[in-house]
């Protein structure tokens, strides 16, 4: 017998956590045998299309179907009419709001949804939508909250009293008809004293500029209505199947058995694929009205205009300090862009998200934070691109108020952070806006980037820069972006995070085979993440079974346990400890099973990578394969057969992943042109499951943020019309533009976690636009500039240089 | 994103081509690579009830020279121009040119003529072919005809050829001299902020021979007669650059867009004129 198989050898065998496997999903990825929504294709499947408004605001006087309807291959053309018996030309929005499925007598943005028509395939739907012929008639256009919020101009008649007073919304009383809600945190007399006795006070006003996730693949789904079984099935690019089925089930009266709401493969989501949207609702309505299944897919074109823009913040802050640069409060207010209805996509109880993560990585001791939404002309969303709700903001507001600190202090914005941030020993850290931290190690992480990108050594070539522009010897500034952002993922505790009213807990449920390989379901759905792979993973290390034994499976919710999806970095925190925990169910009746088997009692076997040992003899021994085996085919006295868990899981707290970035950078001032000359990037996520899988969503998350950071946005004009409606004009960076990322870490595990993770997948869109920003404004830093707006790219940046008289 | 439904026709040879235009008047119109008509079509712009594919006329294909003279069938795509060895040693700059054109799976779709006779003032080759001087073939009903490529362009898709010509060939004599061509643009793939094609001939330490054009920088190419007059019997010193770019000023007219404020782009005009007659000059 030869059992020279080491210890090492066994746990290298099962692929578990902290090896970088290699993503199961990509065999077919790679070879384009992905199955994704517009791949499904169904006998006698019906296209819908929509007719969308070329206005921004305008009454709709009358729309005529008629040539749409005569031409052959059109089935129907629905409207807000079709749609209102059925109580569904409204629909309720994540927010407390309700936004129209099918304009209801006007429209509040460009694009928006006035018909949905439904042909037999989608080039006839094309036709007929041109045939649509609507009147309209235009009205005064609001794109600027600061404007909306004194206009007369009623955006919400819905929202005013016939009398017209304003009757509360969903987060309170409302200030104006175009005011959506004010949310607060923090202490705001307190506040105002400190800041109003401080030595030194810096105040910035900055635009976190409106744009969108842009997923490869846009949104859409698939309905099909079986008339005979009742039964409704969804497919869909859906983030969260189980609440968009609990919602289907809400809005439409169809019991919750009888949907069947399925994420197929979905070609990434960054908060787009959150929401509900009216293509679904059409889509259902369609397919219950025609009896045939009905798709709809966006083209790229609907998917920038309508579906989930994100951000769109203006932020004002003070912050306050000792001469010697210790942050003693900070003031935060933001004017909040919703768009014409409030749809963002946060828990109920956050109507601005996160946002009062906004200290950052500070021991503040006193803080103050006020939002005001505010409806205008432009589409819904406030959707949490790449980032958990509303965390990109708060990053960048305090990652930008340090740098204007430093510059009012005359101090190096490197040493600002680090005389500032929280300590090792302060953690869990109760912050000034409510948080509490779970665990941190700044100053460590901080030493490290500064160490490794030779920090001084850059200041030192920087100051040459600056005479040797003085000089006339270069036409080339140089800058050092620094961030040091603190995340808040894994929503969320089900006392505080809830989504129409469901609480954000995450599951998992395992069954092991009787031949010791296993299926584990969740309530999450990878849409790129590679769930498949890292989900196995902790799996594996959790039960002893080897990865490549192990099948995850996600996003069919008659499968599935009941979830609230991906997005917000929740899927390790929330539904990744799920997993481990459901493991140790699992592990816990292995043991027993293992004890009989041994005959031994249940507490003098423990486990043992891939098996259950006997305490002091190794060699008596039985491996997870065989317990399995023996959970199927013997008859186990006071032991259910099979080996099954599920767990539910309610995290206590938020993870607080952190992260220290420096990009170097060069700008040329005459066209300003932006080269990126290094990008350091240290996360830390606690435990790394996968360490391959890290890095590439560090990559990914880091172009977006270079994108947003340096282009990326949904700009109007003043007729609300959207000037960046194609991928001309949106920036979406290729290989070309992208620079070559070093990735670094440190490990300080989550200390309520199961297995200490905390989440990586946003950390670098969340710290690197900021990075970005930074480096930006460094480079302007010597010739006097405190702070420019995003995005950076060639005609802003020129004209800053502009501004600061560097043209000569 | 779904154009309106049109015919199919893909004729063999020129009479075909002909033939079809000549049926069907305005309801036609010819495709090349597809580049610029294609997603015209898919926005509903461009409304082309009958779509002529030109990709099996043979007689447009290929790159010749015989005697100093470059011969371009409008079918060369921009991926064949920048495979050619001869015509990247004869004419460099348009090599330079072409790589700077979209990316590499636009650049084996798009051709020489589409790019010429779109009229798109975003489009680089139409400022290269006038800075080379180059003439474009014109065959219609009537027979061939010749037009300057300095003659050519009229406003944004207004060309002098009409609508039942095709635009068979471009020919041009291979440049002496030192050339560049630079291009401002916010990401590849898009089109110019700010191009200039600089072509110049050095003498005894003096500029012989200059021609200048700018490309989406008005609605039509830019050929500046003047800027490069202000060049010629100067040592291209950095007065003289700044004389070329005050002229080349003169005749833009830039429009504000998503790339930038109109100053903006008058200032990376100059930025990008200065650096290709700094390259040029450097080549001669
Ligand atoms: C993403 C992207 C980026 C691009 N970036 C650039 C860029 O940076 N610079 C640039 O110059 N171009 C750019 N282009 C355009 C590209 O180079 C096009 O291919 C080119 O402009 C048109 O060539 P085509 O062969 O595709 O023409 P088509 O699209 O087939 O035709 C264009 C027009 O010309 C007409 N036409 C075509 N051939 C003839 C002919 N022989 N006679 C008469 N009329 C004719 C057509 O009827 C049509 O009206 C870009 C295109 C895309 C999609």
């Amino acid at each position: 017998m030869k059992d020279e198989v080491t210890r090492e050898e066994r746990v290298d065998a099962l692929g578990g956590m902290g090896c970088k496997r290699k993503r199961v999903e990509d065999a077919r990825f790679t070879q384009g045998k992905g199955n994704y929504v517009d791949d499904i294709k169904l006998p006698g499947m019906l296209f819908g299309d929509f007719v969308r408004s070329p206005y921004a605001h305008a009454r709709i006087k009358s729309i005529d179907a008629s040539a749409a309807l005569a031409l052959d291959g059109v089935i129907a053309v629905l409207t807000a009419d079709d749609l209102r018996p059925l109580g569904l030309h409204w629909m309720p929005t994540l927010a407390g709001d309700k936004q129209m499925v099918l304009a209801d007598g006007k429209v509040l943005f460009q694009g928006q949804e006035v018909a949905y028509v439904v042909a037999k395939d989608r080039y006839i739907a094309a036709d007929a939508v041109e045939l649509v012929e609507v009147e309209y008639e235009d009205l005064p256009v609001l794109v600027d909250p600061f404007e909306a919020m004194k206009s007369d101009v009623v955006l919400r008649e819905d929202l005013v009293g016939e009398d017209g007073s304003l009757p509360d919304g969903a987060h309170g009383p409302r200030k104006h008809h175009n005011h959506i809600f004010t949310w607060e945190a923090g202490e705001k007399e307190a506040t105002k004293q400190v800041i109003d006795n401080a030595d030194v006070v810096a105040t910035e006003t900055m635009y976190y500029h409106r744009t969108h996730p842009c997923p490869l693949e846009t949104c859409g789904c698939v309905a099909s209505m079986d008339k005979v079984n009742g039964k409704l099935t969804l497919w869909g690019t859906f983030q969260a199947p189980h609440a968009i089925r609990t919602v289907v089930s809400l809005i439409s009266g169809i019991e919750e058995h009888n949907i069947r709401v399925i994420s197929p493969d979905i070609g990434g989501g960054f908060g787009n694929k959150v929401g509900a949207y009216p293509g679904y609702v059409c889509s259902v309505v369609a397919s219950i009205v025609t009896g045939v299944p009905v798709k709809w897919v966006e083209d790229r074109m609907e998917n920038l205009m309508t579906t989930a823009f994100a951000r769109d913040y203006w932020m004002t802050g003070k912050i306050s300090a000792t001469k010697d640069g210790k942050i003693t409060g900070l003031d935060c207010h933001v004017t909040a862009d919703h768009g014409g209805f409030d749809a963002c996509a946060d828990p109920t109880k956050f109507p601005a998200g996160f946002m009062n993560i906004c200290t950052g990585s500070y021991d503040i001791p006193t803080a103050y934070l006020a939002v005001d939404g505010v409806y205008t002309n432009k589409a819904p969303g406030g959707v949490s691109y790449r980032c958990s709700f509303r965390v990109t903001e708060a990053v960048y507001f305090i990652e930008r108020m340090i740098e204007v600190l430093a510059i009012e202090l005359d101090m190096d914005a490197a040493e600002l952070r680090r005389i500032n941030f929280i300590r090792k020993d302060q953690f869990p850290y109760k912050a000034a806006l409510g948080w509490e931290y779970d665990s941190g190690d700044y100053h460590t992480a901080w030493d490290k980037a500064l160490k490794a990108v030779d920090y001084d050594g850059l200041r030192a070539e920087q100051a040459q820069r600056v005479e040797d522009f003085k000089a006339g010897k270069t036409r080339k500034l140089m800058g050092i972006g620094l961030t040091h952002f603190t995340e808040i993922v894994g929503a969320g505790p089900v006392k505080n995070c809830d989504i129409l009213g469901l609480g954000m807990f995450d599951s998992c449920e395992i069954r092991i085979h009787p031949t010791g390989s296993a299926i584990a379901r969740l309530g999450t759905i990878s849409q790129g993440q590679g769930h498949a792979t890292t989900f196995a993973q902790i799996l594996a290390t959790e039960i002893g079974l080897p990865a490549d034994s192990i099948t995850i499976e996600e996003g069919d919710t008659d499968t599935a346990p009941y979830g609230l999806g991906t997005y917000g970095s929740r899927s390790t925190p929330v539904a990744g400890a799920a997993t481990a925990m459901a493991g140790r169910k699992i592990r816990a009746k292995a043991q027993m099973i293992a004890a009989y088997l041994l005959e031994v009692h249940d507490d003098d076997v423990e486990f043992d990578v891939d098996r259950f040992v006997v305490k002091g003899a190794p060699e008596k021994f039985k491996t997870m394969k065989e317990i399995a085996f023996a959970a199927y085919n013997q008859a186990i006295p006071g032991i259910e057969p099979g080996l099954e868990a599920v767990s539910y899981y309610d995290p206590p707290n938020m993870t607080y992943p952190f992260g220290a970035y420096v990009c170097v950078m060069d700008i040329d001032v005459d066209t300003g042109e932006v080269d990126i000359r290094r990008f350091y990037a240290l996360d830390d996520c606690g435990t790394r499951i996968n360490p391959m899988i890290i890095e590439g969503q560090v990559h990914g998350g880091l172009t977006e943020a270079l994108a947003v950071a340096l282009g990326q946005e949904i700009a109007y004009d003043d007729m609300g019309n959207v000037k960046t409606g194609t991928l001309m004009d949106f920036f979406l960076p290729t290989a070309w533009e992208v620079p070559n990322y070093e990735t670094d870490h440190t490990v300080t595990p989550s200390p309520h976690h199961p297995i200490g993770a905390k989440g990586v997948g946003e950390s670098p869109h969340v710290g690197g636009v900021p990075c970005f920003s930074n480096a930006v404004n460094d480079a302007f830093r010597a010739f006097g500039l405190r702070h420019t707006h995003m995005p950076h790219d060639h005609w802003r940046i020129w004209k800053t240089a502009n501004q600061l008289g560097l043209h000569g | 994103m779904i154009p309106a439904a049109f015919e199919y026709h893909r004729p063999k040879d020129m009479e075909g081509v002909l033939a079809v235009l000549k049926e069907h008047g305005d309801d036609a119109r010819v495709l090349a690579g597809g580049h610029s008509l294609i997603p015209m079509m898919k926005l509903r712009m461009a409304d082309v009830p009958h779509l002529i594919d030109l990709q099996d006329v043979e007689t447009l294909r290929g790159i010749c020279m015989d005697a100093g003279t470059v011969h371009i069938g409008a079918m060369v795509t921009q991926a064949e121009i920048i495979a050619n060895d001869q015509l990247a040693q004869a004419a460099p700059i348009m090599r330079e040119a072409s790589l700077q054109i979209a990316d590499p799976q636009v650049r084996y779709m798009g051709t020489v003529g589409g790019n010429v006779a779109n009229g798109d003032p975003g489009n680089d080759m139409p400022g290269l072919m006038q800075c080379l001087d180059a003439t474009f073939t014109l065959v219609g009903e009537e027979g061939e005809r010749t037009v300057k490529a300095r003659e050519f362009y009229e406003a944004a898709y207004m060309t002098a050829r009409d609508d039942e010509e095709v635009l068979t060939s471009v020919s041009f004599a291979a440049p002496k001299g030192g050339s560049a061509y630079e291009k401002q643009k916010r990401k590849i793939g898009d089109y110019a902020t700010a191009a200039a094609a600089v072509i110049l001939e050095k003498s005894g330490g003096t500029c012989s021979a200059a021609s200048i054009a700018m490309t989406n920088l008005s609605d039509t190419p830019i050929w500046s007669e003047a800027a490069g007059a202000a060049l010629i019997g100067t040592a291209v010193d950095a007065a003289a650059i700044k004389a070329a770019v005050a002229a080349m000023l003169g005749d833009i007219d830039p429009a504000e867009d998503n790339r930038g404020p109109i100053e903006f782009k008058r200032h990376a005009a100059g930025v990008i004129l200065s650096r290709a007659i700094a390259r040029a000059w450097d080549r001669a």
